[in-house]
């Protein structure tokens, strides 16, 4: 008998003010019994809604069937058979946004907690002592390259790997995970979940080529000499936009993507590392999206006394900033913020923001983060012919990662500009897909 | 990991030391004016240094690195046969050289060490090479040998007058452009600067007058090498550029220096403080 709670059961937390002064992981993760509960809140639908909504196909319905019965081994089986990086995907994925938000038991209530089931499974399975060892599938003899080990590398690895290819990752940085280790901060997703779901992928038989920036230490034409014989580029979008105001070279402006890497790659936040970090008084972060917070999350735990988002009409701040103010010594000492209100509805009936003249006022500040965006890395663009280019500097590809040159295959944010780890991670697997068409269609 | 081939100081005071390195993905591509990013150990830092040599065939690279943070302190009591935990490269643009006939080629310091490989190139491509070198003493001069080979005419400079000519090199600088001036020789086509910001600084001083196109190269604080973190920052023609990815060479005409040099010094406290914990009994290595 199904479960008929409205309300998922509840994900145990740190308590806030607690895990404001800690780099501790803030979600704790359901126990046994929980999960229990929670999955047997699932009907089953014959024709489940929820896999549509998940960009790896993850074969919900079973996997919880199996939660609920109480056999985790066989939920892990069941997800991992379509997706590479569950622990990850349980913790970052915006579940609300997919297979949750078509769930049918959220019309009346809350939807079934897909995502802390993920994640119960994946965690159940990472912390057996004694577990099964990894299936490392033989070797079809064809090489595939891929360009990063984020999420859509990581999973075009796994997939192709299941496959039978043989699958070497050339990463820049010395530690594999892209965004999953250098952006996303240890108390969202903790650095060691990730390093073990890439020994899985390595237990499976994918090899890692760390501190190998394909563009510079190689270039793509190189890989096909070495006898690659198809290539796919997950090298998502790694070049922080700045606002081009004045100011905004001052001591005290991080990019976001400085401050994340500074904490979460080089590990700033503790003694035993070497990496300089200042100390924050009152922060703005400049953004409103996921890094937004993510940086600012990262800002109060570092000590920041105050921290402000500007510019997030999600906030409805409606305050935009027009310049960074310092003092003789070059740090910074202000925001200069302009208030803005929404202006007459344009043909879309969308009311766009006006700055009102002569409500500049400055937000007293030691440290601004700017948070606004990134674009596609152009290290490959400049030294690799044959594909074509977005005005934003995204590689042009399909669906299925295709790109316009014969054998290079992209996804995730090299193609799309900065998106979700799950929207990567399905492009790596349509990539995964499209290259095991291409190397078949050769034979 | 990445074995130390060779090691070997550059001087007396043995400030300057030599490193040859196994890294054959970066010895593939790696070209002079390009540079490359160590990490000691799991819990060091990512530090740039300017390529000084690479060996194709023997899939080597060689930087000389000054002892002057925590960082570098350490790697100078990494031995020969030890290893590195991460090299990564090579980063950065090369140095343009095409068309150029005459050079002048300034190092100061640490910085003749960066360009005498941009010097040894333009010299084996038959471009005429003029190098001024400058150090603070005798005891910290480096590459006598290698400097002279690299260049048609060398003036090794000591601010203290310890060895070679005594005096800046502004000074030498000046007077090489004003005797092809004098002597009606041909002018610099191309002076290349690199060594303390603020020695670049008074450099791209003297040059301006003369509409000589000066090139300098920078090493700004940086993360990740590959435009990621923009943390390199420099204001060039008004504009925001990154040194990793578009530089590390620059128009010494267009740099704001007082920029730049307000912005190298951002960490310098947390640099000394971490500079005095250094266990040399450990050979570069942490405590557990």
């Amino acid at each position: 008998m199904a479960n008929m709670k409205m309300e998922k059961n509840p994900m145990p937390e740190q308590d806030p003010i607690v895990r404001a002064g800690n780099f501790d992981e803030v979600a704790l993760g359901y126990s046994a019994e929980a999960a229990i509960d929670e999955a047997k809140r699932c009907l089953n639908c014959r024709e489940p809604r929820c896999r549509t909504g998940c960009p790896v196909s993850v074969r919900i319905p079973e996997f919880i069937a199996k939660v609920a019965e109480g056999d985790f081994d066989a939920a892990y089986e069941i997800i991992t058979s379509t997706n590479s990086l569950p622990a990850v995907c349980g913790r970052v994925c915006p579940q609300e946004k997919q297979c949750e938000s078509k769930c049918v038991r959220g019309i009346k209530g809350e939807s079934v907690a897909i995502g802390r089931l993920e994640r119960f499974v994946a965690d159940y399975h990472m912390n057996k002592k004694k577990k099964a060892a990894v299936k490392a599938p033989e070797s079809n003899g064809h090489r595939i390259a891929i360009v990063g080990s984020g999420p859509a590398g990581l999973t075009c690895a796994g997939d192709l790997r299941k496959l039978g290819y043989d699958v070497t990752i050339f990463e820049a940085f010395h530690k594999s995970g892209g965004v999953l280790v250098y952006g996303i901060p240890q108390f969202r997703l903790p650095k060691e979940i990730v390093a073990a779901e890439i020994e899985n992928l390595q237990a499976m038989g994918v090899k890692i080529v760390n501190n190998a920036i394909v563009g510079k230490s190689e270039t793509v034409d190189e890989l096909f000499e070495d006898g690659f014989e198809a290539v796919f580029i997950g090298s998502g979008a790694g070049l922080p936009q700045f606002l081009h105001i004045p100011g905004e070279n001052l001591l005290g402006v991080y990019s976001a993507n400085e401050l994340l890497t500074r904490v979460n790659l080089m590990k700033a936040y503790r003694d035993d590392y070497d990496t300089p970090i200042k100390r924050f008084g009152r922060v703005a972060v400049v953004g409103a999206g996921n890094v937004a917070m993510d940086a600012a999350r990262v800002a109060k735990r570092l000590g920041a006394e105050h921290v402000f988002i500007c510019y997030g009409i999600e906030f409805n701040l409606l305050n935009n900033p027009v310049a960074i103010h310092g003092g003789e010594d070059g740090h910074v000492t202000g925001i200069e913020l302009v208030r803005q209100e929404l202006g007459e509805p344009d043909e879309k009936g969308r009311r766009k923001p006006v700055a009102v003249e002569g409500s500049n006022w400055i937000l007293d500040v030691d440290t601004v983060v700017i948070a606004i965006g990134t674009s596609p890395n152009p290290l490959i663009r400049n030294t690799t012919e044959g594909l074509t280019f977005t005005k934003k500097g995204g590689i042009v590809a399909d669906e299925g990662g295709v790109t316009a040159r014969e054998g290079v295959f992209a996804g995730g944010d090299a193609v799309t500009g900065s998106a979700t780890v799950i929207l990567a991670m399905g492009a790596g697997k349509a990539g995964a897909k499209s290259i095991d068409a291409y190397i078949k269609s050769k034979k | 990991m990445y074995k130390v081939v060779t090691k070997r100081f550059l001087n007396d005071a043995k400030t300057i030391c030599l490193f040859e390195i196994e890294a054959p993905l970066i010895a593939r591509h790696a070209q002079a004016g390009q540079f490359v990013i160590f990490r000691l150990d799991e819990q060091g830092e990512r530090v740039p240094v300017s390529v000084a040599g690479y060996d194709r065939e023997k899939g080597t690279v060689t930087v000389m690195v000054q002892a002057a943070g925590r960082t570098t302190k350490m790697l100078h009591t990494v031995a020969e046969g030890d290893y590195i935990t991460d090299i990564v490269g090579p980063l950065g643009k090369a140095t343009e050289m095409e068309g150029l006939r005459k050079v002048c080629v300034v190092g100061g310091g640490v910085g003749c060490a960066i360009a005498y490989p941009i010097a040894k190139e333009m010299h084996e491509k038959g471009i005429e090479v003029t190098f001024i070198a400058g150090f603070r003493s005798a005891d910290i001069v480096i590459l006598k040998e290698e400097l002279k080979a690299a260049s048609d005419k060398l003036v090794m400079c000591t601010d203290d007058g310890t060895y070679g000519e005594k005096g800046f090199t502004t000074v030498f600088l000046k007077n090489e452009i004003e005797a092809n001036i004098a002597e009606g020789k041909p002018q610099f086509d191309r002076v290349i600067a690199i060594g303390p910001d603020i020695m670049m600084k008074f450099l791209a001083d003297v040059t301006r007058p003369y509409g000589i196109k000066t090139i300098i190269s920078l090493d700004p604080i940086m993360v990740d090498g590959t435009g990621m973190c923009g943390g390199c920052r420099v204001i060039v023609g008004g504009e925001t550029k990154f040194a990793c990815v578009d530089g590390p060479d620059f128009d010494a005409h267009e740099v704001d220096f007082d920029s730049l040099l307000k912005r190298a010094a951002f960490y310098k406290d947390e640099q000394d403080a971490a500079a005095q914990h250094i266990c040399n009994m450990t050979g570069g290595k942490r405590n557990g």
